[in-house]
Order: C-alpha cells, then sequence, then structure tokens
C-alpha cells in the first residue's frame, strides 16, 4: 500500500516536471524541472530497492549535468523567453511529433511484451534470482568489473579523450601559435596602430586577443 | 521495502516506531538550529580573542544570545526583492541552500556505545525501541552526503542567477565553478574511505573504526588506515565546499561586494547564514564520521553508556568547529587561479594517486602477495607515479615560461599591454 502511495507521487513528480520541462519558455525553469524530473526518478529507484541508482542519479545527473547546462544557459546570456512564431528548421515540428510518437509506441511495446527480459528478471532461457544476498551495490560492482569490464574501461578512454579534446578547443593560444594559424588561414590583418613600434615588420602588436577569431 | 540495518525496522512499523524516528528528527533539527546559534557566537568569541578585544557582550552572559538577537533583527527587517529578480526563483534559493544543509545530518550517527562487542553497538533504547542514534542510515550512506552537497549548489547559483544583477551572477559563477571543482577531490578522498572500511553505510563505517588498533591503544580510525593523506584532502576541499576562509572568494568583498547574497536581505539573507553555518557543523561531524571513528572513542576508555558516543562525537566535532574558526581567523583569501590550481593540479591527482595506492595495498593482501611482488608493485606504482607527476611538471613549467615570455615582451613595450595584453597573474 506504502509503495503504491509512494510510486502515485513520485510519478507525478516526474510527469509534472517532463511537461514543465517542455512548456517552459524561460530555460532557466526548463532546467529546474528538470532537476524535479530527476528527483522523482530517483524516488522510484529507491522505492525499487537501487538506492546507489538513486544517489548517483542525483550526483551525476542533477549535481552536474544540469548545473553545466545552467552555466551555458547564464554564461550565453540565452536566459530569455524564446520566440516560437518561426521554425529554424522546416519541417521539423511535424517530424518531432511523428518520432516522439513512434518512441513513445516503441516504449510501451516493449514494457508489454519484454518486461521479464528488460528488467532481467529472465536471462538466458531461465529465471534467475535479482537478488542473491548482495545489496545493489555489490551487485553493480561486481557485473561492472567482470561482464562489461571491457566497454567499462572503453567508456572511461572515450570520456578521457573527450576532456582532452575539450581542453584543446577551448585552451588560450598564445601568441605566436596565434600568428601561425593567422599566417595558415591567410587572413587579412587589421592595419598596425601607427604609434606601436614594429621593430622586425611583422604586426604582431595588432594581435590583441580580441581581433583573433576563434577566441 | 526495507530500510538499513536499524533495529527500530526489523520486526514490525507501526505508530511507536512514527513517534520514535519523528522524536529523532525533530531532536536533530532543535540540534542544528541551537547549534548554529552557539557556532556563530562561538565563531565571534574566538577570533575576538584572537584579536584581542572583547567581541560580543550584550546579549544574555559572555554575549551568548548575539545571534537570537541578530536573528531577531532580520527578521523584522524590510525583506527587500530586486525590481529586476525574478521573483520565483528569487525566493526559492534560499530554501534550496537551507533544505540540503538539514538534510545532509540526517544520516549522521552522533551516539550510541561503540565499545561493546556483542552485535549491538552503537544501539540505544528509546521509548522501549531498540534504535541508533541516527535519523536514518540508508544503505548508500555517504552518497546521500555528496548528493545533497551537489544540490546545495543550486542554491547558491540560482540565487546569484535570479537577483538580476551582475556581482551575484559573479558570485554566483565562481561559486559553483568552485563547488563543483572541488567536489571530485571530495568524491576521490571518500573513495579511499569507502575502500578501506567496504562499506556506504555511515553506521557500518562507525563500526569498521571501532576495537582497538595497532598496539591495543592506538584507535583503528580511518584517519590512520587510510594514511592521513585523504583526510587533509578532505578537510582542504571540504573547507572549499563551504566557501569557507581561505575558500571564501564567492562573497570577496573587494570584488563582489557580497557575491551570491548581495541582494538578499532580511529572512532570505538570515537563511543563507544559517545555511552556511550549518553546513560547517555538518561538515565537521561527516569528516568525524569519516575519519575519526564517530561516537566511537578510543577502546582504552572503559566507562559505558550511550552518552559517552555522544561525548566523543562532540568532543571530535568541537575541535573541527574550532580549527574553522582558527582558519577564518588565520588564512588570507586565495586568489581565484590559486584556488583552482590547488584544486585540479595538486589535490584531484594527489588523491587519485594515493586511492590507487590504497587499491593496490588492498589487492595485495587479497591476495596474498609476497614481499617481493609488493616491493614490486611499490617500485613500479612509484615510478609510474614520478613519470606522471613529471610530465605535469614539465606540461606546467613550459606553458608558464610561455606565458612569461609574452609577459616580457608586453613588459619590454613590443605589444602594448592596454586591451588584450592584461598580464595575469602567475
Amino acid at each position: 500500500m506504502s509503495e503504491v502511495i509512494v510510486f502515485a507521487v513520485a510519478a507525478a513528480i516526474v510527469l509534472s516536471g517532463a511537461v514543465g520541462v517542455v512548456a517552459s519558455r524561460n530555460p532557466v525553469h526548463s532546467a529546474l524541472f528538470l532537476i524535479q524530473t530527476l528527483f522523482g526518478v530517483a524516488v522510484l529507484f529507491v522505492l525499487q530497492e537501487a538506492h546507489f541508482l538513486a544517489a548517483v542519479q542525483i550526483v551525476v545527473y542533477a549535481g552536474a549535468i544540469v548545473i553545466l547546462f545552467l552555466f551555458v544557459i547564464m554564461l550565453l546570456g540565452v536566459d530569455t523567453a524564446d520566440d516560437w512564431s518561426v521554425e529554424p528548421l522546416a519541417g521539423q515540428r511535424p517530424l518531432t511529433v511523428i518520432v516522439g510518437a513512434a518512441l513513445l509506441g516503441l516504449g510501451l511495446a516493449l514494457v508489454v511484451v519484454a518486461t521479464d527480459t528488460l528488467t532481467g528478471a529472465v536471462q538466458r532461457g531461465g529465471e534467475r534470482a535479482l537478488d542473491n544476498g548482495f545489496t545493489d551495490i555489490e551487485r553493480i560492482g561486481r557485473v561492472l568489473f567482470t561482464d562489461y569490464a571491457l566497454s567499462f574501461e572503453i567508456t572511461a578512454a572515450l570520456l578521457t579523450v573527450a576532456v582532452i579534446g575539450a581542453v584543446m578547443l577551448t585552451r588560450r593560444l598564445l601568441r605566436s601559435e596565434m600568428l601561425t594559424d593567422l599566417e595558415t588561414a591567410s587572413m587579412d590583418l587589421p592595419p598596425a596602430s601607427p604609434s606601436a613600434p614594429d621593430p622586425d615588420g611583422s604586426n604582431a602588436e595588432t594581435l590583441d586577443s580580441k581581433q583573433v577569431p576563434g577566441r | 521495502m526495507t530500510f538499513a540495518v536499524d533495529p527500530l525496522f526489523v520486526d514490525s512499523f507501526g505508530l511507536s516506531e512514527v513517534v520514535v524516528v519523528l522524536l529523532k528528527v525533530v531532536l536533530v533539527f532543535v540540534f542544528l538550529l541551537v547549534a548554529v546559534m552557539l557556532n556563530i557566537w562561538f565563531m565571534r568569541k574566538v577570533i575576538s580573542d584572537m584579536q584581542n578585544r572583547i567581541g560580543p557582550n550584550l546579549a544574555g552572559p559572555w554575549g551568548i544570545l548575539v545571534t537570537l538577537a541578530d536573528g531577531i533583527k532580520l527578521f523584522f527587517k524590510e525583506d527587500l526583492i530586486p525590481e529586476k529578480s525574478h521573483r520565483f526563483v528569487f525566493k526559492m534559493a534560499p530554501y534550496l541552500s537551507l533544505i540540503p544543509a538539514f538534510l545532509v545530518f540526517a544520516i549522521v550517527p552522533i551516539g550510541g556505545d561503540f565499545n561493546r562487542a556483542d552485535g549491538s553497538e552503537g544501539v540505544v533504547t528509546i521509548l522501549g525501541h531498540d534504535t541508533l542514534l541516527q535519523v536514518a542510515d540508508p544503505p548508500v550512506g555517504i552518497l546521500f552526503f555528496l548528493a545533497m552537497s551537489s544540490l546545495a549548489i543550486y542554491g547558491v547559483m540560482l540565487a546569484g542567477w535570479a537577483s538580476g544583477s551582475k556581482y551575484p551572477l559573479l558570485g554566483s559563477v565562481r561559486a559553483s565553478a568552485q563547488m563543483v571543482s572541488y567536489e571530485a577531490a571530495l568524491g576521490l578522498s571518500i573513495a579511499s574511505v569507502v575502500l578501506i572500511s567496504g562499506t556506504l553505510s555511515m553506521h557500518e563505517m562507525v563500526l569498521a573504526q571501532t576495537g582497538a588498533g595497532f598496539g591495543g591503544f592506538i584507535p583503528s580510525w580511518n584517519i590512520i588506515l587510510t594514511g592521513f593523506i585523504p583526510f587533509v584532502v578532505f578537510l582542504i576541499a571540504g573547507t572549499a565546499e563551504l566557501n569557507h576562509p581561505p575558500f571564501d572568494l564567492v562573497e570577496a568583498e573587494q570584488e563582489l561586494v557580497g557575491g551570491f547574497h548581495t541582494e538578499y536581505s532580511s529572512i532570505r539573507f538570515a537563511l543563507f547564514y544559517l545555511a552556511e553555518f550549518m553546513n560547517q557543523i555538518t561538515m565537521g561531524a561527516i569528516i568525524v564520521t569519516l575519519f575519526l571513528g564517530g561516537p566511537a572513542g578510543p577502546a582504552l576508555f572503559v566507562p559505558q553508556g550511550w552518552w559517552i558516543g555522544v561525548f566523543w562525537f562532540f568532543l571530535k566535532l568541537m575541535v573541527f568547529l574550532f580549527a574553522f574558526v582558527w582558519l577564518r581567523a588565520t588564512l588570507p583569501r586565495l586568489r581565484y587561479d590559486q584556488l583552482m590550481d590547488l584544486g585540479w593540479k595538486v589535490l584531484i591527482p594527489l588523491s587519485l594517486a594515493w586511492f590507487l595506492v590504497l587499491a593496490g595495498i588492498r589487492t595485495g593482501r587479497d591476495r596474498g602477495w609476497s614481499s617481493v611482488e609488493v616491493g614490486a608493485f611499490a617500485v613500479g606504482f612509484g615510478v609510474v607515479c614520478m613519470l606522471c607527476a613529471g610530465l605535469l611538471m614539465m606540461a606546467l613549467r613550459s606553458a608558464r615560461i610561455a606565458r612569461l615570455a609574452e609577459l616580457e615582451e608586453d613588459r619590454a613595450g613590443l605589444h602594448e599591454p592596454t586591451e588584450g595584453g592584461v598580464p595575469w597573474p602567475n
């Protein structure tokens, strides 16, 4: 009984949050509704005794990813209501409806047809007890570092590469590197300011950071 | 649904159990409010002693009621909401700060006798029910702390954004960048503790730290078992996570007026203030539980009873509360680049490397390595660490040399240092 009540409340939180994400005009409000949804999902995880997933859900999604969303929204200054009268990509909206409906249908079909397989209650022909006397943390750790060790490591490597790539893209260029970049791109340099000395004939002194594209 | 190992929930769950839980919740709630009141007074008194002045001395004996007086004053002040603010978010932000601060303390074990070894360590009897002196003991324990401290970022972040003015926004961006950065170091040092004690639950962590340790008198606390370094990292990262001096760039007065709460006044400001000092108490309690055995005292200490755990817990907590005040009174504020350098280039690599050392030792112990294998592991790991550290140092050095060269060029007048060539600190 208590399980049903908790489920109903959490489901209401999740759904209202999801509607809020889509319906809000202000991106910051959307992000806040997203947190609400994530929180509700965490409650559902706890209800299924997946405590670890619930904690990770909050730490990773609410604590890191949505924070990054908010960073982008705040720093780019897009925290104003969008203009919905123009459609930036032609035909996007009808396509969205079709794809959304298809995904919803697929999800519902999976839930109806293959619940046991999805949840892992049935695997490789036989039924399997989900809980071999281990807590969910132990089971996740075991599976992650035995059956899925390779994919786990590959994911880690991928994320590291992504981080290094991001650092490379955003790092502050040295002045010498800016010059070579500009030279290879053979761009027109702004005229040298007359007051500055120009000892080696280069236009280096005009290259303050504001004039270099891509910064 | 199963709850944790709290014996209160083992058999049945009826009205009397609910009463016990409510009692514990109210107790912790009242304790936190009173403790914040005393903590602020304590901070002001200790700092004034360190600075050779009297400090608060009017309200109550030794000025002990000064926080209450301040609170009442703030409560009756006019509540200002800036015209350009985002009203709903502006009103919500203080609560987003305060609620996680309250919730974290729920997982802290604050008492009980951990010296008996009959399987009922830390169990007390309230209204005829056996229970733990801890509001809740979720199986994910310490992850709950991480989750709540990441939720607390929203309070700061949204407060700054919703104020609709520049300084709060800058302060909140600083604050959230700082808190997110230091959460990584915090998590890595927590990982070391979890590796050693083999559990995430706070109660079981305390259990793992009870009993006589080395030589029968050195307690087997995690601060010793994890080799001190995670403790130092956690203390520094925790101080930064609190935005406590010397890491209080969030509200650097000279640069940002008041930081994220510049536009807040009256009771809403009081809520932020409350959350800040409550977080100090909670962080101290978490450090005590993770590294110093929480309510478990040294085994030498003979007396028994639930109060002995409470005594040890508060004694240890007081040490950290004093240390926080000490830091505030002593250290000057870091510069922002120093703050980020310390977090990313020192604390995170250090705690990561230390975590790997502990994992190696643990593996060796589990597999029964011989001394030759242990030595080979130590040498190999040492070489790898030296290589990585050397590479990092070289990268930092070459970057610094390049920056300095540019700075020199600027100084020599080759480049106009006015517009883009602003010399940045090294």
